[in-house]
């Protein structure tokens, strides 16, 4: 079974060697119709085209079924249409299929929602004509969200003017080292002049910020804001990017001039960095959590002056709430949240794609001004 | 007469001004005591309990988060615990985290005692205070009256009377589950008794309806699209329908069910709600206080019908035996604990008029049953006719006038009517839809209506609830036909489960005009 024909319905699946982008586009539609008519002679059907999102994903064809996989684990959060274009460079045929998958675990009496997945197989023959190749098979009026998990800038940069949001993961393009992470985020920035980013890594800490903006909402609680004096947030290995995001969402949403960063004397598992703020200079330390095996955060710690103290750590069934009050006091709580899994996060940058979040742009350049 | 002034500005929901909150879409939500009076009962399991795990999975339940189930039958902590998960696992629309359910299980107290007792609300206080001093601080307080209806007055006393309806440095609310009264005179009491306890700015009075997308949903369909606005007054709108029809019987609420009837159980609340959406003026912005003003003013601008009047726009009536769903089912005076001369409608019909400038002669049609041809729950807009059909009728199939068409279940979504041309060599035209299903065009799936409910009344939020001159205003309309039928003896006319109503529905409908297909 290739990749990418999860869940096929029936007879409703299509392949063909040799083809053309028109010839898919009318092959999709003959499904498409075919599909409507066999829903209306039956008796118990249900089942409708999803119309939301249209999603591209370029891939090497080494890395197809793993994305296929990645995609797989989004739950509900699929694209309407998701056209997959497979790069073999040394490939000189365009070969297609077309899948049309449905919801399994739907409710008693709810419609189903029919997906449809085409998957193009092109060499680099076809690379400079690309968006000769996509621009058809997408639904018109639906945005677009493109998706390159495994690099291929270039080749996926010419697809851009097919959609209105790329999807990224700062961390799939992070080497460790500040150059990488320089790139990373310049790379975001420079996709971010032109169309709207869902950064996966930013999505990683969403949980996080919720709970840091929900534990200084409390008015007593808020003017600890501008006397925090030290933050601290711990990562996985890999995800030195989505710390310097945490950290540059503070930076921007608490009007804080962060400084360059450098690797303390501890080596490259820390770095350090300062701030300031209206309320004086802010120490700052990202440290790796070795511990830690999936993707992201492991703990964020922030300090006031006054001696309050607020440390959030993963943990099962949500995050754990250290407080250390003013006199010393210290307290512990579960904030209740189900853990995501990566293919819950994938998941959630599709929802992201139709939504606006203002705060990851001014976080990003605020980030950024630690590796300047 | 009315109880307390209404326009008390409700709280602002309390984040305003954290500088952390741009971009989230899940809002802090203030540490919170919820105590559901009722705990063991049918919607706590049913519904309650499950938007609260679903709360729990989504990150969205406070720092400090506790639930005190009250309930007259003694029993553990441990044994309501175990009812809670089972609860849960049975009708939560997601499979439980195990981490999260036991997290928010342990967060889980059980108070018994008669919600009459004064040591019942001593042993609550005491628990609340626990669970403050656990906390490190005073927790704002929420009390869920999932109860019988007789109960609300006794319990909202038992709060006053115990202390624990007002605190310094925290909110106390109270939710307050329909039926709000069963008569204009019963409102007016129970409003006067919680206004004497809280005040306005405390209370939400929950009509789930509100609670749904759909329903919330139509705001925007129709103030934020330029295209229908233009015509949603009486110089292009022929009538309204709105549509409550269920093709389940009683079941096992006999009990409850034939003390109330289609009137009191949908009309009154969720179906003149809906009227209120279809009707209302735009607001100045979406405040709580802007939005249920202009709702007010909807229900103030129809005229309650005199006793003589109600025959001509009202229609009772009860199922007979017959056929749903392949099966043969019985007639309401034959569903077991219905009193054999019951005179309890499970169908009824109204026609209402807003008398005001955008809708004065556009009649709006109200009715809901049971055991009718199928669930379906919808608003019909019928527009006025073209006012001359140049094409040949010879031909045209079922042509009729333009109808938009607002399903809120099942399917939900907007269907648009239009007419146009049969593919050929004559010009014979025929309608087709142009049909959006709101499940198509979303990926998130619509969180319970509870959910956003309960989420709002730990925020502060009372947009999505009926205020005390609203749920006034809609029993205003609705009691002279409550008190007329009482006064009008049975048997009442029938109608054969599984079918579209009664014959009778359509006495109410103006010339010209015909009840859409259930």
């Amino acid at each position: 079974m290739s990749a990418f024909a999860q869940a096929t319905i029936g007879e409703a699946a299509w392949s063909a060697e040799g083809t053309t982008p028109d010839a898919i586009e009318a092959a999709l539609r003959d499904l498409l119709v075919r599909r409507a008519r066999d829903e209306r002679a039956s008796s118990h059907g249900g089942l409708v085209p999803a119309r939301v999102l249209n999603m591209i994903v370029f891939v090497p064809s080494g890395f197809a079924v793993e994305t296929s996989r990645r995609l797989d684990g989004v739950g509900r959060y699929h694209a309407s249409r998701t056209v997959v274009l497979s790069y073999e460079p040394e490939r000189e045929r365009l070969d297609a299929r077309i899948a049309l998958a449905a919801e399994e675990d739907r409710a008693e009496g709810e419609l189903g929602l029919l997906r449809e997945t085409v998957v193009v197989e092109i060499g680099k023959r076809h690379l400079d004509d690309l968006v000769t190749i996509a621009d058809p098979l997408v639904l018109s009026d639906l945005p677009t969200v493109l998706w390159s998990p495994h690099g291929h800038t270039s080749a996926a940069s010419s697809l851009l003017e097919l959609a209105q949001t790329a999807l990224i993961d700062s961390l799939d393009e992070t080497e460790r080292s500040p150059n990488g992470w320089r790139s990373a985020m310049g790379h975001a920035c420079t996709l971010s002049d032109r169309l709207y980013v869902v950064d996966l890594a930013w999505l990683r800490s969403t949980p996080w910020r919720e709970r840091v903006a929900a534990t200084f909402d409390p008015r007593p609680m808020r003017s600890e804001l501008e006397s925090l004096s030290r933050v601290t947030v711990t990562h996985h290995r890999d995800s030195t990017v989505a710390a310097m995001l945490l950290v540059g969402w503070l930076a921007s949403r608490l009007s804080w001039d962060l400084g360059g960063a450098r690797f303390t004397e501890a080596g490259e598992d820390v770095l350090a960095a300062a701030a300031s703020a209206a309320g004086g200079e802010i120490d700052l330390q990202l440290r790796t959590a070795p511990e830690l095996e999936v993707p992201g955060l492991q703990t964020v710690e922030l300090s006031s002056g006054s001696g309050q103290r607020v440390r959030l750590d993963r943990g099962p069934g949500g995050l754990r709430l250290h407080r250390r009050a003013l006199d010393g006091h210290e307290r512990e709580s579960t904030l209740l949240g189900a853990s995501r899994g990566e293919g819950g996060i994938l998941g959630e940058g599709i929802r992201q794609a139709l939504l606006r979040d203002p705060t990851y742009r001014p976080a990003l350049n605020a980030a950024r001004a630690m590796l300047a | 007469m009315a109880s307390a002034p209404a326009a008390a500005v409700a709280s602002a929901p309390e984040s305003s001004g954290n500088p952390l909150i741009a971009g989230l879409e899940r809002l802090p939500v203030a540490p919170t005591a919820l105590v559901i009076f009722g705990a063991t009962g049918d919607l706590a399991r049913r519904k309650l309990l499950p938007a609260l795990y679903n709360l729990a999975h989504d990150g969205a339940l406070p720092e400090h988060f506790h639930l005190i189930g009250v309930s007259r039958r003694d029993k553990s902590h441990e044994e309501f615990r175990a009812e809670c998960e089972q609860a849960i696992r049975s009708f939560s629309r997601r499979r439980p985290d195990q981490d999260v359910l036991s997290g928010l299980l342990d967060s889980v107290k059980y108070v018994a005692g008669l919600f009459d007792d004064p040591q019942a609300y001593a042993q609550l206080a005491g628990v609340l205070d626990d669970f403050d001093e656990q906390a490190g601080m005073r927790l704002n307080r929420a009390f869920y009256l999932s109860t019988a209806p007789e109960f609300f007055g006794v319990i909202i006393g038992q709060l006053g009377g115990s202390g624990l309806s007002r605190r310094s440095e925290t909110e106390v609310r109270v939710i307050i589950e329909k039926p709000f009264g069963t008569s204009l005179e019963e409102a007016r009491e129970l409003n006067r008794r919680v206004l004497s306890v809280f005040d306005e700015t405390q209370v939400f009075r929950i009509d789930h309806y509100l609670g749904k997308e759909t329903v919330q949903n139509m705001l925007a369909f129709r103030f934020a699209n330029g295209l229908f606005e233009p015509l949603w007054n009486r110089n292009y709108i022929d009538h309204v329908q709105i549509t409550a029809a269920e093709d389940i019987g009683i079941g096992s609420r006999a009990a409850f069910y034939d003390s109330a009837g289609a009137l009191r159980d949908l009309i009154q609340n969720h179906m003149l709600q809906l009227l209120c959406h279809v009707a209302m003026e735009p607001p100045g912005s979406f405040t709580a206080e802007e939005v249920r003003n202009e709702k007010v003013k909807v229900l103030h601008a129809i005229t309650p019908p005199t006793p003589h009047q109600v025959a001509e726009m009202a229609v009772r009536a009860q199922y007979t035996a017959g056929h749903s769903g392949g099966e043969d089912v019985p007639g309401y005076l034959q569903e077991q604990g219905v009193p054999a001369d019951s005179t309890t409608e499970t169908y009824a019909a109204l026609r209402l008029e807003v008398d005001n400038w955008r809708w004065a002669g556009v009649p709006f049609y109200l009715r809901a049953g049971k055991r009718l041809a199928r669930k379906v729950t919808e608003i019909v807009v019928t527009l006025k006719p073209v006012p001359h059909l140049a094409f040949s009728q010879d031909g045209s199939l079922g042509v009729q006038p333009n109808q938009l068409i607002l399903a809120l279940q099942p399917n939900e979504g907007v269907t648009l009517q239009l007419v146009a041309k049969i593919p050929g060599t004559r010009m014979i035209i025929r309608p087709v839809n142009m049909e959006f299903l709101y499940g198509t065009s979303f990926l998130s799936q619509s969180p319970e209506a509870y959910e956003r409910l309960i989420m709002d009344v730990m925020r502060g939020d009372p947009t999505l609830f009926t205020r005390n001159d609203e749920v006034e205003a809609q029993w205003t309309i609705c009691d002279p036909i409550v008190a007329t039928w009482a006064h009008t003896p049975g048997p009442l006319p029938g109608y054969e489960a599984g079918s579209q109503g009664p014959a009778e529905a359509s006495e109410i409908l103006l010339e010209g005009q015909v009840w859409r297909a259930i």
